[in-house]
């Protein structure tokens, strides 16, 4: 559904993406994971069209979109979040998450019922009249996702939606993500929680200094040597396993 | 809802001065409230794309006087009748406003940029209308008056004061609806963060583009309501900065992004002035120095207008209800 293909971005000296490539099937849960500073966020600017990359390629459904403007990936049906959260402050919830509705209607009262709707289905059904600038860490995160939602988006990307939150929180919105996916909307999304992204992603891509180091099964890839090293630094993997084997 | 109730109180003030405007008012009270609406009209322009799309502009001055120079040239040169000058005025105006808003939103200017950048075109426009035969150059140009319904001038000016409420109370009819369609809530979510706008298929710059049409036009037909009254214009009154600032001025004093803001903050400012020019007239510019004193109250005690302070003391009544 969506090929990123040789993304590269350079922020003058520094190769913040080198030449990464990534393959999100219709209808899975993709994780894209890599420690702080591997370049998933600027991954994920060039795809939502936020930054053109300095090479490379991004196709949405067959089309070249590389060039494209972020709305006009939003109207083909591209919605994404923000890590750190992008709240209209000033607004209620109803009418943050009715932005979003509008794009599909130009009726108010059906953008506002939709956005109703979908602050029912994240969880903020009881906060339609409060500013969004009032609301929890958590709640501000739920914003960012039924905004995106509300879009009626067919790719989801999603940048750190549980960073930030409790264990309790998580296991409530992890479902969520879940039931959005059940629905038909494919997902890729940057995740640090593992527990998530093991329970969720049908296959994973991890980016380490800007380039894609390993993709498959969550599984496997966490076993990937390659991963290890990338997250606890050069020789971890060889000690983990002298270690195992010693535990034998 | 709240925007509604708001609404109410303004058409009400404005039939409430309509009325005693018929029934008989001094003629400085009347010219007064003439001014008050002529400013009200320039505030409410500023309003949509300052108060709504948070781009706040120091040259609205640029459109307030193109529409004033486009009714008194097509009058005076050409000898069209008014209402011809008023709508050409109001496309002029707007057409000033798309190129300005064409250039600047290319550049991406925003925040003080954008403020600047407005009052240089303005300034630019003024200076070209200073030197212009067209324009009259510095000695201005006289419209002639002929009294009558389609020369927009009335020996009885209460005429000239109805219809200036009924176009006052038109663009109260036309920001509600802003503030309820997807236009509006589209240039709200720019102002407050363009960026996640753009995450939920907002055309930026459309929406930009289209706000600073609609709000160039509505001042413009300020300025040629103005040209109707004073039947005098020249350079530094069209274009000078003071139309600019009162514009904003009336619209922030009163409460920004808000249907009734720029009607309260005109006749707060207007009236308050006259008020102490009436009892210390001797000093000149006394009127200035209160306005000073009354944005330095504002900025302190109510960032949000006046509307935004009482608004807020309902709240902080309705919570102390609440916890007793």
């Amino acid at each position: 559904m969506l090929k990123a293909q040789n993304l590269t971005k350079r922020f003058f000296g520094l190769l913040a993406v080198d030449s990464a490539s990534i393959d999100v099937e219709e209808g899975s849960i993709t994780g894209l994971i890599g420690p702080n500073g591997a370049g998933k966020t600027t991954m994920f600017a060039m795809i939502a069209g936020f930054l053109s990359p300095n090479s490379g390629q991004v196709a949405f459904e067959g089309n070249d979109i590389t060039g494209e403007k972020p709305h006009l990936r939003a109207r083909r049906g591209l919605a994404r979040t923000f890590q750190i959260v992008q709240p209209f402050a000033g607004l209620n919830v109803r009418d943050n998450i009715a932005v979003g509705a509008y794009l599909h209607t130009k009726d108010p009262r059906e953008a506002r019922s939709l956005a109703s709707q979908t602050a029912e289905r994240v969880g903020l059904g009881r906060e339609l009249e409060k500013l969004a600038s009032g609301l929890t860490i958590a709640g501000r995160k739920r914003l960012e996702l039924a905004r995106a939602l509300a879009t009626r988006p067919k790719l989801l990307l999603l940048d750190e939606v549980l960073a930030g939150l409790n264990p309790s929180e998580i296991r409530d919105v992890l479902p969520i993500i879940r039931s959005i996916r059940d629905e038909g909307v494919t997902i890729l999304m940057i995740e640090h929680i593992m527990q998530a992204v093991m329970n969720l992603c049908d296959s994973v891509y991890v980016l380490s200094q800007g380039r894609m180091i390993a993709s498959g099964e969550p599984r496997a890839v966490c076993n990937d040597p390659a991963v290890i090293e990338a997250y606890l630094g050069h020789g971890a993997a060889e000690r983990i396993r002298s270690e195992g084997a010693a535990d034998a | 809802m709240i925007g509604n109730r708001e609404f109410l109180y303004a058409l009400a003030f404005l039939i409430v001065i309509g009325v005693l405007a018929v029934v008989g008012l001094p003629g400085n009270i009347l010219n007064l409230f003439i001014f008050m609406m002529i400013i009200a009209l320039a505030a409410q322009g500023w309003n949509l794309l300052g108060g709504y799309g948070g781009l706040s502009s120091f040259g609205h001055a640029a459109f307030f006087g193109t529409g004033a120079y486009t009714t008194a040239i097509l009058q005076t040169n050409f000898g069209f009748n008014a209402w011809v000058g008023l709508v050409c005025g109001v496309a002029f105006g707007s057409i000033v406003g798309a190129v300005i808003g064409f250039l600047s939103f290319r550049a991406g200017l925003r925040g003080s940029y954008f403020a600047l950048i407005t009052l240089a075109f303005a300034e630019v426009l003024r200076v070209l209308a200073n030197s212009w035969s067209v324009t009259g150059g510095a000695a201005g140009m006289l419209v002639r008056l002929q009294n009558g319904f389609t020369y927009l001038q009335f020996s009885d000016r209460r005429y000239f004061l109805l219809i200036l409420i009924a176009f006052v109370a038109a663009t109260l009819f036309l920001t509600r609806w802003l503030e309820r369609s997807a236009f509006g809530a589209y240039l709200v979510a720019l102002r407050e963060n363009d960026q996640a706008a753009q995450a939920l298929g907002v055309d930026v710059f459309r929406i930009k583009m289209q706000a600073i049409t609609l709000s160039a036009g509505v001042t413009a037909l300020a300025g040629c309501l103005y040209v109707q009254n004073f039947l005098f214009i020249d350079a530094n009154v069209a274009y000078g900065s003071w139309i600019s600032i009162e514009a904003l001025f009336a619209a922030i004093v009163g409460g920004a992004g808000t249907i009734i803001g720029p009607l309260i903050g005109s006749v707060v400012l207007l009236g308050l002035g006259e008020l102490t020019k009436s009892f210390a007239g001797g000093i000149a510019g006394i009127d200035l120095v209160v306005f000073g004193v009354i944005l330095v109250l504002c900025v302190a005690f109510a960032p949000n207008g006046i509307r935004g302070f009482f608004s807020d003391l309902a709240h902080k009544r309705a919570n102390r209800m609440d916890a007793a």
